[in-house]
């Protein structure tokens, strides 16, 4: 696969300070690549250096292979990046579709009829002659990607373009974004905090901390194989828990933690320690006097310390001599009874476990 | 009240008949402020442009300036611009003084801060992200301008309003570049004081409701522009 658009040692400062540090970075031919992270992590100017639209203090950003520098209006007019806000021009909706093409000089005819066709493809084709100012929140950003998608651009730069959208609308985009990337086999980037987002789109995700890409692979490595402490917690693994090496034998690693014998699929780590990290929604919960039938290799009875209503799920802190936490659905919990000081035994596979050396 | 219904009546009869004199001065009035304030309209735009979006060292400075400029009293122009042009000062080998052309001259002076400051104002409400959107798009940099000045058209209208109403207005730089000579420089406002002081008060009131009525019908006009873009 060849590389689309590539980082080399790129370096952007603001005010003297750098705030992006990003020694390699590929995206490929055809792939949705999600770029992940906290608020201020620097999602965002990593976005606009790709999309040539950051002048970096160093380093580069190659498209095709080419240098991006001193060619950045011929390299954007091949893009198509959506923001986080849709910013609309105060026109109608179908001048506002058409305002890259005319930037390009593409013909009135044609622009009409890709403007229409986009706009109908994203179920706004009705609302071609409105003023964009009289769109709802969804609507407009439905227009936004319409106005991306109809430049027929070689890569779609997206910075958390739903963000401000309530749940059902966010979704619903969602669901017809990754149709068409999948129908149009778009090369993307889309940028997000939201770790269900980028699992839904990407193939592959980038984790920036801080303004440095700490980890880099696909969905499943990331998730479940977080490089450090602070990428484990920001993919939602809540449970990490300082443990000892006692054995490795036959692709199994037994580990002391607080005093309790908990197992991991895998090769022991090159420490004799390491941070045991465990998906809140890895581990069971079972009444302490059942369970018999739990085929999971880590049965660690202990107590319940806090719960925690998340609507239709509940967060559960099990004290076990560390803290594992664990989500499992409200009517589980109401079944089980779950409250602080609820005795209870907490099941999880070996395979669950995610060891990172110490 | 007999003054003013005097001066009505007068104005209706002068208009109604077509007077020379008062159609000359009405339309001098018109071409020179109107021609101030396209300049100053060319040239604040670009300067409003600059200060938005330009980093230049001296920048809060020069838009210091320009907030005061907006309040520039009109006589103060008038002294800074006559002393320009008068036969001993810098641009006085082009004998402009007391001239129309002296007077549009005066008038930019007095529109051209009016004109760069509002532009400002109205490019800087913008959503800053929206210059970002447009390079996005593909514009250039001309054309990510164009596009925001395009954006900003209603408060530019109001920028062209003010700046009309102000020098249309004005008395002060008119009198001390144009000296209300008769057929040549003589304007609405400087009319009216000639007038006054020699107390023909009916033709004063004349000329004070066309001009009153020429203001008000330049703002209806721009006025219902904005009103029919803002229901669009």
């Amino acid at each position: 696969m060849s590389a689309r658009l590539s980082i080399r040692n790129l370096e952007v400062r603001r005010g003297g300070v750098t705030v992006l540090g990003v020694a390699e970075l590929d995206v490929f031919d055809g792939e949705v690549l999600a770029i992940i992270g906290p608020n201020g992590a620097g999602k965002s100017t990593l976005l606009h250096a790709l999309a040539a639209l950051e002048r970096p203090a160093r380093g580069r950003v190659l498209f095709e292979g080419e240098p991006v520098a001193g060619r950045e209006l011929s390299v954007r007019r091949r893009m198509a990046v959506v923001l986080q806000e849709p910013l609309l021009l105060d026109a109608s909706v179908r001048e506002n579709v058409e305002t890259g093409l005319r930037l390009r000089g593409v013909p009135r005819h044609d622009r009409h009829a890709r403007a229409q066709r986009w706009l109908e493809r994203f179920g706004v084709g009705h609302l071609a002659g409105r003023s964009a100012r009289k769109l709802s929140g969804g609507e407009a950003r439905r227009v936004s990607l319409a106005r991306a998608f109809v430049l027929d651009p070689d890569v779609l730069l997206l910075d958390e373009p739903f963000s401000a959208l309530d749940q059902p609308t966010r979704e619903t985009l969602l669901e017809e974004l990754a149709d068409v990337i999948r129908e149009t086999r778009m090369t993307a980037v889309f940028v997000t905090h939201d770790r269900a987002e980028a699992a839904r789109l990407a193939s592959r995700v980038a984790v920036l901390l801080a303004g440095r890409l700490r980890q880099i692979g696909s969905i499943g490595e990331v998730f479940g194989a977080p490089a450090d402490e602070e990428v484990a917690a920001f993919v939602g693994i809540e449970t990490m828990a300082e443990g000892r090496v006692i054995e490795a034998v036959d692709g199994v690693v037994a580990l002391d933690v607080s005093g309790r014998r908990v197992e991991a699929a895998g090769v022991a780590p090159a420490s004799p320690s390491a941070l045991v990290c465990v998906r809140p929604e890895d581990v069971v919960l079972g009444r302490a006097d059942d369970g018999a039938h739990v085929s999971a290799r880590n049965r660690l009875p202990g107590v319940v310390v806090q719960v925690t209503s998340l609507g239709h799920e509940a967060r559960v802190v099990v004290d076990c001599g560390f803290h594992l936490v664990a989500r499992v659905t409200r009517l589980s919990a109401e079944e089980l009874g779950l409250e602080a000081g609820t005795p209870v035994v907490a099941s999880f596979k070996a395979t669950s476990v995610h060891l990172i050396p110490r | 009240m007999d003054l003013i219904w005097d001066g009505i009546r007068e104005a209706i009869s002068l208009i109604a008949h077509g007077d020379r004199e008062l159609l000359e001065v009405v339309a001098r009035s018109v071409v020179i402020s109107g021609s101030a304030t396209l300049i100053a309209l060319a040239l604040g735009v670009g300067a409003g442009a600059a200060l938005a979006y330009g980093r230049f060292p001296g920048r809060s400075v020069a838009l210091t300036l320009v907030h005061t400029g907006m309040g520039l009293p009109p006589v103060v122009a008038g002294l800074f611009v006559a002393a320009l042009l008068w036969r001993s000062g810098p641009l006085g080998q082009f004998g402009l003084i007391y001239t129309p052309a002296a007077m549009v001259f005066a008038q930019v002076v007095i529109a051209f801060p009016i004109v760069t400051g509002f532009t400002a104002a109205a490019l800087g409400s913008l959503p800053p992200m929206l210059r970002t959107q447009l390079y996005a798009l593909g514009a250039s940099r001309w054309q990510m301008l164009w596009l925001v000045l395009r954006e900003a058209r209603l408060p530019l209208l109001a920028a062209l309003m003010a700046g009309f109403g102000a020098v249309i207005s004005e008395i002060g730089a008119s009198q001390m570049v144009g000296a209300n000579i008769p057929g040549e420089t003589r304007v609405m406002t400087t009319w009216i004081v000639s007038l006054v002081a020699r107390g023909q008060f009916g033709t004063a009131f004349a000329v004070g409701f066309i001009l009153l009525a020429l203001v008000f019908a330049v703002n209806l006009l721009l006025t219902s522009i904005q009103q029919r873009e803002r229901t669009r």
